[in-house]
């Protein structure tokens, strides 16, 4: 493990791969900052760029966006109480009170001190954690992933649904379906092109992502006469004060940090669950552990309320890349644009890549933790700065996020029937979205649409075409029986709720 | 009788999956591979009739959340304007090249989100595409077709 870390260590501080963190900080911090506009647009629109760049150095750059979009939607959250992801929304419970109180700059260092604890502690899990899962993974066999994809499906179904299960798993299918079109990997049948030659490859992962995220996220801002760009101006004018933390609160960002960041890193491991619900409960579990007096002042800008979301998002943030790194299925929306952006650069993530592909594998985990010491030294005190930069007006900023999109797409392919797909995709997924058809369910089921029939057609080929092999094995049988169980908890509380 | 609009896209949704699973029926396969236990026909079957049960129950189970929108408040003039350049700079980017293109798609587009300073609405179309041209291509290396450009002479 040692050798691994230093082979990331290696690669991670390499100048270029330093100005990638640095640069996919800030530029994550500005995405993550509008309302609207969160990690998965910022990777999306960051695809394009990353062409060029050896595999290890693209995701870099990505890993740091997404750390800068989540540090971003913190700031948001805190100053406006308008949080930018919905992984910051607990942080705004307590973060806005402090800086109603004039507190501003100490809730920032708060929330930056806490992301940092957690994303270091998260980090030194995911050193532990990935080799070992790697290991333990090679034992899964085809009926085993089946199996634990259409968990991760059903599970970011029902945690992304908004209490719409129904809704979410349609968008699994749409997903799963869009991922049909083209050649069959096997027999080189082509289907659902109705003989159209630009089908033929199937439909490009970025321009789904471009279309359903970058794109659609865009048209929706206009569509609701939304002003992003309003926010970034408060904040550009907004008195931080001071960002000193005094040792009575270090002392308790101490007792908070510990056991928010292991929720916060289990919750990311599982698939499906992600920042949003790690800060959530991490709040609610904080909560319970102070005492009386402390309890009293939740709401009203706790220190312990304010550490404990953040720290749990950024632990969450890692987390998620365990499933990713070890068996190749992203756990999240935003990792399963990461998985996409690696099949693109021809590399399967999986237990493999740990032996295959070293540098990548340990310049991931080794530049996250550089991503939280740019963003501890250089996007703190920055954020006055990095506000004003984003001050674009809604006019220009619209018309740029769909330029970034298009050229996505045109630097693909050099064909303009894609850009009319994804210009169709996008109009689409804008009415969806406005009727909360939920897109990371959609995104996740196309990227694991292609696997989902490999490992499905092996286990009926070995299994004669009959069903058993869902129950031969008993890791197929476990992970079957969460996943019944959290259908059958869905159609509960719906009832529940009705009654 | 009223239908919502979640039931109305739900039944969108069961008319595509039917059309979806006819057509994964009529999937051609190899002769060999007809009584296989999984063919290029099986995965989308199932999905043609997964699709066509959660639409069902969507459609004919009552709604426990309905979402509202207020159509008075979107803003649909700015969103088909915009929609209708973006088609106008897909059909014609092949003919006249990347940087053309793309700088009157912008120019245009902050003109229909209600812009008017002409000079900066200039600055972010022309010399910020050439700019953003220079970067992929001078210092990415990244490749970028523009058959105009390379026409007059600008690009190798």
């Amino acid at each position: 493990m040692i050798e691994g870390i230093l082979i990331g260590l290696s690669t991670a501080l390499s100048l270029t791969n330093i100005l990638m963190v640095m640069v996919g900080c800030f530029a994550g911090t500005i995405i993550g900052m509008l309302p609207g506009l969160g990690p998965m647009t910022a990777i999306a629109l960051m695809i394009p760029i990353t062409y060029g760049f050896d595999p290890s150095t693209g995701l870099i750059l990505m890993a740091g966006v997404y750390y800068g979009a989540v540090f971003g939607g913190s700031t948001s959250s805190i100053l406006l109480n308008a949080p930018g992801i919905p992984g910051t929304v607990a942080t705004a419970f307590d973060g806005y009170p402090m800086a109603q109180q004039g507190k501003a700059g100490k809730a920032l260092a708060i929330a930056a001190y806490s992301s940092f604890a957690g994303g270091t502690i998260s980090a030194i899990f995911l050193l532990v954690a990935a080799p070992s899962l790697s290991k333990v993974s090679l034992a899964f066999r085809s009926p085993d992933y089946f199996a634990l994809m259409i968990l991760g499906l059903t599970a970011i179904s029902a945690f992304s649904s908004k209490g719409q299960f129904l809704k979410a798993m349609m968008m699994v299918v749409l997903g799963l379906m869009l991922a049909t079109v083209g050649q069959d990997s096997l027999s080189d049948i082509t289907r659902f092109t109705f003989n159209n030659m630009n089908l033929t490859d199937g439909i490009s992962f970025v321009l789904i992502v471009m279309a359903t995220f970058a794109m659609s996220e865009a048209l929706t801002i206009i569509f609701r006469g939304k002003d992003p760009n309003r926010a970034a101006k408060q904040i550009s004018l907004t008195e931080l004060g001071s960002i000193k933390v005094n040792k009575e609160e270090t002392i308790k960002m101490a007792k908070t940090i510990p056991r928010s960041s292991i929720l916060g890193f289990l919750i990311g491991v599982l698939p499906g669950a992600g920042a949003t619900i790690a800060s959530f409960l991490a709040y609610g579990m904080e909560r319970n552990y102070v005492n009386e007096e402390e309890k009293q002042k939740f709401g009203k800008g706790s220190v312990h309320g304010l550490s404990a979301p953040e720290t749990a998002n950024n632990a969450a943030c890692s987390g998620s890349f365990v499933p990713l790194l070890t068996l190749g299925i992203p756990g999240s929306g935003t990792t399963a644009v990461m998985l996409g952006a690696l099949l693109g650069f021809g590399i399967q993530p999986g237990p493999r890549l740990y032996q295959t592909n070293p540098e990548i594998f340990w310049s991931v985990i080794m530049s996250m933790y550089i991503g939280m010491v740019v963003l501890l030294i250089l996007n703190l005190p920055l954020i006055p700065y990095i506000a004003r930069i984003l001050a674009v007006p809604r006019n220009y900023l619209i018309p740029l996020i769909l330029f970034f999109s298009v050229t996505g797409i045109y630097l693909m392919s050099f064909n303009n029937f894609d850009i009319f797909l994804m210009i169709g995709i996008a109009v689409v997924a804008t009415f969806l979205r406005l009727y909360d058809f939920p897109m990371p369910p959609l995104i996740l089921a196309f990227v694991l649409g292609g696997l989902m029939e490999e490992t499905l057609r092996r286990s009926l080929l070995i299994s004669d075409g009959s069903p058993n092999f869902l129950w031969d094995r008993p890791i197929t049988l476990i992970i079957l029986l969460i996943t019944i169980t959290i259908v059958g908890w869905q159609i509960f509380s719906t009832f529940r709720k009705k009654n | 009788m009223r239908i919502s609009p979640t039931k109305f896209i739900s039944l969108l949704f069961l008319a595509l999956s039917v059309f979806y699973l006819y057509t994964a029926y009529n999937i051609q396969v190899f002769a060999f591979d007809e009584n296989a236990p999984f063919n290029a026909r099986t995965f989308p079957i199932y999905l043609g009739w997964a699709g066509i049960i959660l639409s069902s129950l969507k459609i004919i189970l009552p709604e426990k959340i309905t979402t509202e929108v207020n159509h008075k408040h979107l803003d649909y003039k700015s969103i088909i304007y915009l929609i209708i350049v973006s088609l106008i700079y897909a059909a014609v980017i092949l003919k006249i090249g990347y940087f053309i293109s793309t700088s009157l798609f912008l120019f245009a587009s902050y003109y229909f989100l209600g812009e008017r300073r002409w000079g900066l609405m200039f600055i972010l179309s022309f010399p910020f595409v050439a700019a953003f041209m220079y970067l992929l291509h001078g210092l990415l290396n990244i490749y970028l077709r523009d058959p105009f450009l390379k026409y007059i002479g600008v690009m190798g």
